[in-house]
């Protein structure tokens, strides 16, 4: 499911008639919806791909330095690893935060119509793993991705 | 209990806000075995969407998932913001409970 | 439990030295904060209330913490210790009542010994002891029933948290108080459990240094200033006591009970070797 078909598909829902009340107020953007319903699939797809594709689309991905990704590259714990992403190009949309080795990738996924194109969690990992963040923003697909280190166990109490 | 559950902090830095929220959430996965019954698991209980305005206008919409920390902090920033500004957050979860808060900028 | 016994083999690990059997508590802080100039000469004296974080080579969880310290999950359960602190009781009075000062700019003199009652006293007691005076149940069962004792750390911490910045001053002028710190003194420097660790190995030789996987030590210099703390291992508020425990259980010594006199001491005594130091509770702890 990608955002364009979630748009047409939303006609007949409650969602619709917050898009049309978003639109009056000028803040309505073509090709995504501020008010789309939870991602299910894109959330249940347990391979990385699969759940950019879920939440995104088929358009490419281009690996980018406007995309700062600020992670620990050592996590204190590991149910409680802090991320930032901040995309620097203009027209940033969204931004998905995927961690590659966890059970389901996709951790949180943020649209943009108004606020600025930074986002910020706090997030669990299974295990040391890639943290990848996609940004969509005029329509294009950039990532970032960096390797976070996770001990899971110790003598924790 | 819109106070003790979902608070909120702004701070204003050269022309640019920042907007935390921070949520008393569970955010179980369904996958911890329930500590009263091994046979058991905890059922999952997580925010799912977690909404920004601002003076009443919708400015940011995340969707979140269970690997989003317990007492979830969601953090976006915001530019053009004013001393009075309203921020509102309001979110729900996966069992169909919901919650909000508020702040003004300073 | 191989691999520290191997790693402890390679660290050399010795007892540190323990004070001389004649109770003097001044010459004994002087030594103590001295052990840990000299281990960290670069480290000053009030970044020490600041836990592992501020010690050498903890640079990326030094970052991590201030992270999360621009929103701590703990002002969750700071606010739930506020209402109950502020919730007048069914007789109208409030917690604040019963403490001096309103509560205010006094818990940097806990836990104090009690000439009255013979006992050392924590704020934890302190606070059970409003509720029973005003007709309200106390928090019971606190080793059992986390629940209870969460409640109770909140209120606890809410109660630290009125003297936040206070510097660390407890009275051990009365024999009582003496007896009390020397019974402390002798458990924190005792080895125990299956692991034959006493407090001083892990927190005084071994500080700054990871044990056993991911488990990196504090230094004991400011142990206490931080308690009630909120862990991420925890992910909630907790008592002192309830690390002690679980503490003891990490070297496979078994945990005295939460509010046992012997906790109680302990805490006197590691909170006066923190002498001078400003309290931060409620505190990000790993």
């Amino acid at each position: 499911m990608t955002h364009l078909p979630r748009r047409l598909f939303l006609k007949n829902t409650l969602a619709t008639a917050v898009l049309v009340g978003v639109g009056s107020t000028g803040l309505f953007r073509p090709g995504w919806a501020l008010a789309a319903e939870w991602p299910k699939d894109a959330f249940a797809a347990k391979q990385l791909d699969e759940a950019i594709r879920a939440v995104f689309g088929p358009g490419p991905l281009s690996p980018s330095t406007a995309v700062k990704l600020r992670v620990p590259t050592q996590a204190e714990n590991s149910a409680q690893v802090q991320i930032q992403v901040l995309a620097e190009m203009p027209d940033v949309e969204a931004i998905a935060v995927f961690v590659e080795k966890n059970p389901s990738p996709l951790v949180a996924h943020a649209s943009f119509a108004g606020a600025q194109g930074f986002f910020s969690a706090r997030m669990k990992m299974g295990q040391t793993s890639d943290v990848v963040a996609v940004v969509k923003a005029g329509g294009k697909l950039y990532t970032a991705k960096q390797n976070v280190k996770v001990t899971v166990g110790g003598c924790g109490g | 209990m819109a106070d003790i559950d979902t608070k909120i902090r702004t701070k204003t830095q050269g022309g640019v806000t920042d907007v935390l929220v921070l949520v008393s959430h569970p955010m179980e996965t369904g996958q911890r075995p329930d500590p009263k019954d091994k046979n058991k698991k905890v059922p999952a209980h997580y925010i799912q969407k977690l909404n920004f305005s601002l003076n009443g206008k919708e400015i940011a919409s995340t969707d979140l998932g269970p690997a989003v920390s317990k007492d979830p902090l969601i953090g976006i920033k915001l530019k053009g913001v004013k001393p009075g500004d309203k921020i509102k957050v309001t979110w729900s979860d996966n069992q169909g409970q919901s919650g909000s808060g508020e702040a003004t900028a300073g | 439990m191989k691999k520290i016994l191997l790693i402890l083999a390679a660290f050399g690990v010795a007892a540190g030295t323990m004070p001389a059997a004649v109770a003097d508590p001044a010459s004994d802080l002087k030594q103590f904060q001295a052990f840990f100039k000299k281990k960290f000469p670069t480290v000053p004296f009030d970044e020490y209330a600041n836990g592992l974080y501020i010690l050498p080579g903890m640079d990326e969880y030094r970052a991590q913490w201030d992270l999360i310290n621009e929103f701590p999950p703990y002002e969750l359960g700071l606010t739930l210790g506020q209402r109950m602190w502020e919730k007048p009781f069914k007789n109208g009075k409030t917690f604040a009542s019963c403490f001096k000062n309103g509560g205010k700019n006094i818990a940097q003199g806990y836990p104090y010994w009690d000439e009255a009652t013979q006992k050392v006293r924590t704020a934890e007691m302190d606070l059970n002891d409003c509720l029973k005076k005003n007709g309200e149940p106390e928090f019971t069962d606190l080793d059992k029933n986390q629940g209870e004792r969460v409640k109770l750390a909140q209120l606890t911490a809410y109660f630290y948290s009125l003297s936040k910045g206070q510097r660390i001053k407890i009275d051990l002028s009365s024999p009582g108080a003496m007896k009390a710190y020397e019974e402390g003194k002798k458990f924190w420097w005792q080895r125990r459990g299956q692991l034959n660790f006493a407090c001083a190995n892990c927190h005084m030789d071994l500080a700054g240094k990871n044990f056993g996987g991911n488990q990196p030590l504090s230094a004991a210099l400011g142990h206490t200033t931080a308690w009630p703390a909120q862990r991420l291992e925890w992910g909630r508020i907790e008592t002192i006591h309830q690390r002690y425990k679980t503490c003891n259980s990490q070297v496979r010594a078994k945990p005295m009970k939460h509010g046992s006199e012997i906790y109680n001491h302990l805490q006197l005594y590691e909170t006066y070797m923190s002498s001078g130091l400003p309290l931060t509770a409620p505190a990000m702890r790993n």
